[in-house]
């Protein structure tokens, strides 16, 4: 990915040159190399700190929303990978964001990597991640490693929408045109064998870590509400979720039911959780049962499609129909 | 704080038979905001009513609670009280320990239970009432009626005669419907026709009586008084002001393969065609999926018979637009599909028919001239076998649950005519049961099983096969006899279920009315609204609602045409003002509530904010409130709780179930 960053940095440069954008939304590395945060980047020079690596796991739509509502000039050139366009899409389906003002750059992706993942494999003090086709070359103080490509990577990365692009302007990418990923409605499937005493042993083991940093609110795409339930006093729900160990559950739950069907499962909550909570899997169920009771849908896939939940149709099924086959 | 007043009625026995009302009035005395509380026999009479009037000036109360039936009950009723008492109506609730408890419950102990968290999920809602001002609409004085036979002609000209103008849709070419199939009716055996083309005429010549054959609905908007419906007149490829029904085309049409839906396909049409001779209007149409022209771009025969010229072959749908203040539905009903019912051999043999077929067997207009025969040689039949209850009452899939109605009646009187003009055949009826309410009705029946000698026989038949003589062989049991029977006949007639119209269940998605599992309208209540959808300015005439008879058929017509001309009698209407609100601030303008808003009441506006000192032009989200039935699914839709519901907003809302879980 180091070609592509190379490209991405020469072209973004000549884009602000020529006046076509006036600021680029790209990634940074913070204090370690595997610390990338989403950065702007508003002339030429500053684009020798762009990273584009295997570490740019992060989703930069949803940065649009506020830096298209700033009176700045010019349009914003943001990167965005495959899996990003879904909710690029997303939002612009939601009016949250204005076309008209974004370049997009697709960039190629080969599948981003989970330092979490590669610390609970026992590497310590790593120093540099080499990208070494299915195998990663890791250095790090106490010696060079090595360890599966596959093994390393995010879970949204294993389960791959795969590399199309559904928004772009132009197209940046060297690799060859990937498969999709693992299914990724195993988790899902797991959980709902389980008897309900035990699923609900499991949620309230997994959330029960919870210590409402607001960090799966904050980056999530489909949370893009001007003020958010739960920073609204007379909304009901701020109060609820505060009340007692049980009712903080329902923070994880009500957010899962806000984003159902908006959601496209671009998994940046679980990926920014610092607990580690799995909370893609409410989000997943939540789209299986969608895809079962009204066929397969992807949020985000087209401008302007309908989300089965929020679409009046006269053949809408009713809604005993759906209990029925809720049950089968 | 408000000052409520609780009011638990007994109902007679029907509540404080299961909820010990003392118990739910002590319960509640002590709720934030109570500071009256009392139980009454009969909440909903005069003296009821007068004793939550004396409470309310009194106590000076300023919210209702009553405990009593449904709200669809009486929630008017008991507005009316609080407002003539001088308060708002809006500030009453109902708690529902009627339907919602007394009646599905019989532990006292814990219907009483229930009955105290309705209650206080009623009381902590009103705490949050604010009072709410209707607002009025006018009332487009034009009413239209979908569907074409006896129920909706009657409809029309009952309200056309009342002084307001009608249209009458009818997707066939000719109005009529089923009645102008059938040859003569019970229980007077007076011609159909003779009874239903003078009453077609008159509606095509009352000046307050629009007709639109051959066309459908194609969408409705809006709401009561002011519905906009927009009409899909298909072509018929002739000028309807030209043809004069000479029926010249329809005679030298070379295209006569295709059945003739009038006589039940029993003969061929043309594709050019007039449904019957005495169509209303009398104009041919063409069949476009028959007419050579369509097919090879040849033939064209019937443009140069028409002397009148009235021949468009590039006639086009036309779309027309009109406003209505009320819509009748008349879409009446089919046969039911008999061809599941095999052991019959309706597919396999011409000479199992069903009832309609007959019908048209015996009419002089029909495929034999009136002649009775068998269709498969066209001799004369020595023995008919009736089957009755063809998918009627039957529990099984490929049935109906109901009893069709009409089918015992009509069966009576065929066996009747049959025994009446060939007295030589021998009339066989198979029934469950004979059920012949009504008036005259009985004495029809037995006139069949006495003065003609119809031989009834109480069993189902099980099977019919062609034996080796060319006849039938039916197969079936006599259950007062307790034998099996094998017997032979010539023509097996089938009573087939009838059920609603296709295409009723487009109709109700457009009107939002609602249909049951089989596909009838609903009505508003069964006993007290039975002409009435529960949608308002949307009325039921006929078979839609459920199986019915002619005579029964034109009363509810009447009977909602009243209706009708009642709303259209008025000069504005009073609106519901529990309609949505969205809050500015909060609104994200994404679209959710716009996309599930099923009456097109929510559209978007840029529009400059202030918030909190931040201007901004943002995307917002406006309710047209005149649109808006209150139906709340925008509310729900809304990620960010911007949508509001006035008189069920979100915090009250969750401010009831909040009672109900403490």
């Amino acid at each position: 990915m180091q070609k592509v960053r190379g490209l991405v940095i020469k072209r973004a440069g000549e884009l602000l040159s020529d006046g076509t954008v006036t600021r680029v939304l790209g990634y940074k590395c913070g204090d370690f190399f595997y610390d990338v945060t989403p950065a702007f980047f508003e002339s030429a020079d500053q684009l020798s700190d762009l990273e584009y690596g295997s570490f740019c796991g992060a989703n930069l739509s949803k940065y649009l929303i506020n830096a298209c509502k700033d009176q700045k000039e010019g349009k914003i050139l943001v990167l965005l990978k495959p899996c990003d366009t879904y909710s690029f899409n997303q939002l612009l389906t939601e009016h949250r964001i204005d076309r008209d003002k974004i370049y997009v750059i697709g960039v190629g992706c080969k599948g981003m990597l989970d330092i979490e993942k590669l610390k609970a494999m026992g590497f310590k003090g790593i120093t540099k991640v080499l990208d070494n086709g299915d195998e990663l070359d890791i250095k790090t103080i106490y010696g060079d490693k090595k360890c599966k490509r596959a093994d390393a990577l995010l879970e949204k990365c294993v389960c791959c929408k795969g590399k199309d692009f559904k928004a772009f302007d132009e197209v940046i990418d060297v690799e060859e045109p990937g498969e999709k990923g693992a299914d990724r409605f195993e988790g899902v499937a797991l959980l709902e064998n389980m008897t309900s005493e035990e699923r609900f042993a499991f949620w309230n083991n997994e959330l029960s870590k919870c210590i409402r940093c607001n960090a799966c609110r904050n980056v999530c795409p489909a949370c893009s509400c001007m003020k958010c339930v739960f920073d609204n006093p007379v909304s009901g729900a701020a109060g609820k979720v505060n009340s007692n160990s049980f009712e903080e559950k329902m923070f994880h739950i009500i957010r899962a039911f806000h984003v159902a069907g908006r959601c496209t499962d671009c998994g940046e909550c679980s990926r920014v959780c610092p607990q580690g909570i799995p909370l893609h899997l409410l989000n997943r169920k939540f789209i299986k049962d969608i895809d079962e009771l009204y066929g397969d849908y992807q949020a985000g896939e087209e401008v302007g499609s309908r989300a089965p939940l929020v679409n009046f149709t006269f053949d809408d099924a009713e809604p005993s129909i759906v209990h029925e086959r809720g049950n089968e | 704080m408000q000052r409520i007043g609780v009011f638990v009625c007994w109902c007679g026995s029907n509540i404080a038979a299961t909820v010990d009302v003392a118990k739910v009035v002590e319960s509640v005395k002590g709720e934030p905001g109570v500071c009256f509380a009392q139980d009454y026999q009969y909440m909903c009479s005069e003296a009821g009513q007068q004793l939550i009037i004396n409470a309310i000036h009194e106590h000076k109360l300023t919210g209702i609670v009553v405990c009593s039936c449904s709200p669809r009950m009486h929630e008017a009723t008991f507005r009316k009280t609080a407002e003539k008492a001088g308060i708002n109506p809006y500030m009453v609730e109902i708690a529902n320990i009627r339907e919602h408890c007394s009646w599905i419950h019989k532990d006292k102990d814990e219907a009483t239970e229930k009955a105290v968290i309705l209650a206080r999920a009623a009381i902590a809602k009103v705490n949050l009432n604010a009072p709410l001002q209707p607002g009025e609409s006018a009332v487009t004085k034009r009413a239209l009626i979908i569907g074409g036979g006896i129920a909706g002609i009657q409809s029309a000209l009952d309200i056309a005669d009342a002084g307001y103008k009608v249209d009458i849709v009818e997707r066939s070419a000719t109005i009529g419907g089923k009645m102008a199939q059938l040859d003569k009716t019970f229980p007077t055996l007076d011609c159909a026709a003779c009874i239903l083309t003078p009453k077609m005429v008159e509606a095509a010549q009352h000046p307050n009586i629009t007709l639109y054959t051959y066309s459908e609905v194609e969408s409705v908007k809006g709401f009561v008084g002011n519905f906009d419906v927009k009409i899909k007149k298909k072509a018929r490829f002739v000028d309807e002001n030209k043809c004069t029904g000479c029926a010249v085309c329809t005679t030298k049409c070379p295209s006569r393969k295709g059945g003739n839906e009038f006589n039940c396909n029993l003969d061929n049409r043309g594709a050019v065609y007039i449904p019957f001779a005495q169509a209303v209007p009398n104009v041919a149409v063409i069949d476009s999926t028959r007419c050579l022209h369509f097919k090879t771009g040849k033939c064209g025969l019937c443009e140069k018979v028409c002397s009148a010229g009235a021949i468009k072959f590039d006639q086009q749908d036309e779309i027309i637009e009109e406003k209505y203040g009320a819509i009748v539905v008349a879409t009446g009903f089919q046969i039911s599909d008999v061809t599941k019912f095999d052991e019959f051999q309706y597919t396999k043999h011409p000479d199992v028919i069903t009832s309609l077929e007959l019908e048209r067997i015996m009419n002089a207009a029909g495929p034999t001239k009136g002649t009775l025969l068998r269709m498969s040689n066209k001799e004369h039949p020595k023995d008919i076998v009736f089957v009755q209850c063809v998918g009627s009452r039957d529990n099984t899939a490929r049935g109906k649950c109901y009893c069709s109605k009409i089918c015992c009646m009509y069966t009576a009187k065929h066996a009747m005519l049959i025994r009446e003009k060939y007295p030589d055949v021998n009339v066989h009826v198979f029934y469950i049961d004979v059920r012949t309410p009504g008036k005259n009705f009985d004495e029809f029946y037995r006139r069949a099983v006495e003065q003609y000698n119809v031989d009834y026989i109480k069993g189902m038949v099980g099977k019919v096969y062609e034996n080796e003589n060319g006849r039938l062989t039916v197969q079936a049991v006599d259950l007062l006899a307790d034998r099996r029977i094998m017997l032979e006949t010539d023509m097996v007639v089938l009573a087939a279920a009838i059920e609603p119209s296709s295409g009723v269940k487009d109709i109700a998605s457009m009107l939002t009315a609602s249909i049951d599992t089989n596909n009838f309208l609903t009505e508003a209540h069964p006993k007290l609204r039975p002409v009435e959808s529960p949608t308002a300015g949307v009325f039921l005439s006929g078979v839609c609602q459920g199986p019915k008879d002619i005579p029964e058929t034109v009363s509810q017509a009447g009977a909602a045409a009243v209706k009708v001309v009642g709303l259209l009698a008025k000069d504005k209407l009073v609106t519901n003002p529990c309609t949505a609100t969205p809050n500015e601030l909060m609104c994200n303008g994404c679209s959710s509530c716009e996309r599930v808003c099923p009456y097109g009441a929510i559209d978007y506006v840029e529009k400059e904010v202030n918030d909190h000192g931040k201007r901004e032009v943002r995307r917002l989200a406006r309710v047209n409130s005149a649109l808006c039935q209150g139906c709340g699914a925008c509310t729900v839709a809304c990620p960010s709780g911007a949508m509001d519901l006035k008189g069920f907003s979100n915090r009250q809302i969750m401010a009831e179930v909040d009672a109900i879980c403490k």
